[in-house]
């Protein structure tokens, strides 16, 4: 602690000052910042369609916005929040934390990971452009099937170049974060030493390094067959529109869990902090994370039971489906058993966290259920599998999100941040989030299919519901942003520990963590 | 302070709680699980998701029964001093073991089903059914029928931006043209499409099968009783995605054969006239 403390007194912080700095820098913690803002911009720009869509669903009957509008918007607030606001959040969380939790001085290629970063924006800024351009932004829904996309108007290019971006930015992060925990890890800790974070975002790296390139192919082939006459996806000319679908969730299925593992390493350090006690079942925890990985892999054709498939075919993902169950129970029971006989304590990183393995166990319930194939030919394409695939993605994914903010924030800012606001904006987040989607379960189970701008009067009720609660949690989300700017502008000095006794490298530096961390290795 | 502020926070939970409860069973239209079923299948379908719903249940009621014990019962503001242990291999081998077992059982009763489902052999009829954008036309090979259903003017007229009309009771699900099939018959569909990729739904029959272009799907359904059942589009297909309804009437099989008959009448003389003006056209003065 005392060398990091010393290196710091000797490096001032940013060479570059002004937008200059932000737009050259290679520090990661300068970086991890870019991407946390980015992330939380994207989440209330996606937000703000998530509302449009919940104001037109309000009530049954065409009030506010056209169908093929009412289409772009399911779309894009699907990409937006996948690639704009989820995943960047953990590569920001990643640029922040790696380094300082395996004692590195900063991630291994600085200067890519300052590309990776700005290659962003400018992706960005053309898909929103696309809402623009003659016949309006892609409104084929993100899973981007033919050929309903292909009859996307000019916006068509521009939405293939711009996912090509997002791909580039993900896969370069990827491979910064492989050779960062690969060779920077302090002298002494071994790969069964890493944090939990750390680990789950490893294998993160190689799923995303591993997904990407195929969702690359898959779109590179839709434009081929829009503009250069080739025919992948055409019956017409030979092709099979179903194929797309398969090359699409080969991709799509670990992108899911590209969601949703670096969530387990979030919940897995701060549960063990405000228990005091160690993780329960660290080894487990890792093959439990492996092998979800691993089944990651063969499990897509869930999402196409109705396309028709051999029975076989039928039956294999079935099965491979259900076995994600086992090594996910394995982490929600090693988290209980971390808790028994704790000594708990329920600061607001705490409670996000402890709603995070409620309400994401019920969206893994949800989840078992649609993976058996007679059921699920009734739940697809409905609110059942809405509400499924938002549990573990609001509740569970933002939710890990936030509750590593509000963990690390003081190591960050220096500052704590106001803990009477972060309850409020606990609780409001976790009472509107389940007024949103627990009654989209009831509605898709009597039968309202997903990504329709108007529905029949029976399901009038509990879409009343779902759109308050959407109101609720989004307008929660701005006491969000007001915590943080207070805690970046003041509050209360943060100790270096910041919490009783956590574990971790990140708590032997100061808060604020100064510009140059562990110039010289610590020692494990 | 710290403590009311907690409190303040679990009253807020119980009244959000407690209206959502309170709500429920008010109403009729309140439904809260899958329709009955019109086939005896769609009955087994809807008893597996039943027994994989319960099996949630009872699995949550544990998993969150030991949480809440945890989080009352080990709180430091409770006084309580942390354990030290972090593993225990023999309830690690346990939690891997039950859950595998329970998925076992799940697995071999939803096998059983797919493999009724799948099976359409010896079928009673056959429906070409082909999805375009936005309508569904259901052929009869057998019986020479061939036609398009809509969705019905009142609900175009209702289904536009502001307009504001008075929705009837099957607003968005009533059609022009329903397919008719007889009850108590074994009733093949294949499927196909057009244009893009539909989806053909009636939730009270439990069948859902994609229309692809390019390809054939082929699905079953029993209806057990004569009614009308009603569904719609369920794959995203584009601006009228929404307004692409479904809907089938069955019909005793006597009334069947007496509507196919007809059917086939006033088919096949329209199909005469057609003829006819085309060899008119085409005749010896036409060159």
């Amino acid at each position: 602690m005392s060398d990091s403390t010393h290196a710091a007194e000797h490096h001032d912080g940013p060479h570059a000052k002004g937008l200059w700095r932000w737009l050259t820098t290679t520090n990661h913690k300068d970086i991890g910042t870019l991407y946390l803002v980015f992330s939380l911009v994207m989440f209330l720009v996606g937000g703000a369609m998530a509302l449009i869509i919940r104001s037109e669903l309000f009530q049954p009957g065409l009030q506010l916005v056209d169908p093929h509008f009412f289409n772009q918007m399911t779309t894009m607030h699907a990409l937006v929040m996948i690639f704009g606001a989820l995943m960047p959040a953990f590569v920001g969380l990643a640029n922040w934390q790696i380094p300082l939790m395996v004692g590195a001085p900063d991630m291994a290629l600085p200067r890519m990971n300052n590309w990776s970063f700005w290659i962003l924006p400018p992706a960005f800024l053309l898909l929103i452009a696309t809402l623009f351009m003659p016949g309006g932004a892609p409104a084929g829904g993100w899973t981007l099937y033919p050929p309903l996309i292909l009859q996307t108007g000019e916006a068509f290019p521009f939405v293939v170049f711009s996912l090509h971006l997002l791909g580039a930015s993900s896969i370069l992060g990827a491979i910064n974060i492989i050779v960062t925990i690969t060779n920077m890890r302090a002298p002494g800790m071994g790969f069964m030493k890493m944090p939990m974070f750390v680990w789950t975002w490893l294998i993160t790296a190689y799923l995303l390094i591993g997904a990407m390139p195929v969702l690359a192919g898959a779109i590179t082939m839709l434009l081929t067959d829009r503009y250069f006459g080739t025919t992948f996806f055409l019956a017409a000319g030979g092709g099979d529109p179903v194929m797309f679908q398969h090359i699409f969730w080969f991709f799509g299925h670990p992108e899911v869990y590209i969601l949703i593992l670096p969530a387990f390493g979030i919940i897995s350090q701060i549960i063990p902090t405000f228990s005091r006690k160690p993780l329960f079942g660290y080894t487990s925890m890792v093959v439990a994370t492996s092998a979800i990985a691993f089944l990651s892999y063969v499990v897509w054709a869930h999402h196409m039971f109705t396309t028709g498939m051999p029975q076989a075919g039928m039956l294999f993902f079935m099965i491979s489906t259900m076995f994600i169950a086992v090594p996910t129970g394995v982490k929600i029971f090693n988290w209980l058993a971390t808790l028994w006989r704790g000594s708990i304590s329920f600061e607001t990183p705490m409670l996000f966290a402890l709603a995070f393995v409620i309400l994401f166990t019920i969206g893994g319930f949800s989840g078992l259920m649609l993976a058996l194939v007679p059921a699920d030919i009734q739940y697809h394409d409905t609110y059942f599998v809405v509400a499924h695939f938002h549990y573990v993605l609001v509740p569970g994914a933002i939710f890990s999100v936030i509750a590593a903010v509000y963990y690390w924030l003081p190591k960050w800012t220096g500052h704590r941040y106001d803990e009477t606001l972060g309850k409020w904006h606990f609780w409001l987040s976790t009472i509107f989030v389940n007024v949103l989607f627990f009654p989209q379960h009831f509605l898709g189970l009597a039968s309202m299919p997903r990504r329709i701008p108007d529905y029949s009067v029976q399901f009038t009720e509990f879409n009343m519901i779902s759109s308050i609660g959407a109101f609720g949690f989004g307008l929660s989300q701005l006491l969000f942003v007001w915590v943080l700017v207070k805690c970046v502008r003041g509050g209360a000095k943060a100790s270096a520990k910041v919490w009783d006794e956590p574990n971790g490298l990140e708590w032997t530096v100061p808060s604020p963590a100064p510009y140059h961390t562990f110039e010289t290795p610590p020692k494990v | 302070m710290n403590r009311s502020k907690a409190y303040s926070g679990w009253i807020i939970a119980a009244l959000a709680a407690t209206t959502l409860c309170a709500a429920g069973p008010a109403a009729a239209e309140w439904a809260l699980d899958f329709p009955a079923s019109a086939t005896e299948l769609g009955g087994k379908i809807r008893g597996l998701h039943h027994t994989a719903l319960i099996i949630c249940v009872v699995i949550g009621v544990i998993v969150f029964g030991v949480l809440g014990y945890s989080l009352m019962k080990f709180r430091k503001s409770q006084g309580a001093q942390p354990a030290k242990f972090s593993h225990s291999t023999k309830a690690e081998v346990i939690w891997t073991v039950i859950p595998v077992l329970i998925l076992v059982g799940l697995a071999i009763p939803s096998a059983r089903v797919l493999i009724e489902m799948e099976d359409t052999q010896s079928a009673d009829l056959r429906v070409v059914v082909t999805g375009y954008q936005w309508k569904w036309r259901y052929e009869y090979p057998d019986h020479g029928i061939s036609f398009f259903s809509n969705m019905t003017e009142e609900s175009k007229a209702a289904a536009i931006v502001g307009a504001g009309h008075e929705l009837h009771e099957h607003y968005l699900r009533d059609v022009d043209n329903p397919m008719v099939v007889p009850a108590g018959r074994k009733v093949k569909l294949q499927l196909t499409s057009n244009d893009v990729i539909h989806a053909w739904w009636i939730p009270d029959l439990y069948v859902k099968r994609d229309a692809v272009p390019g390809t054939i799907n082929e699905t079953w359904f029993e209806v057990g009783e004569p009614g009308v059942y009603r569904g719609q589009c369920a794959e995203l297909c584009g601006r009228g995605h929404g307004f692409m309804p479904i809907v089938v009437e069955a019909l005793p099989p006597e009334e069947f054969d007496a509507w196919a008959a007809a059917q086939t009448m006033a088919g096949s003389s329209e199909t005469a006239l057609k003829t006819a003006s085309v060899a008119v056209a085409s005749g010896p003065n036409a060159q």
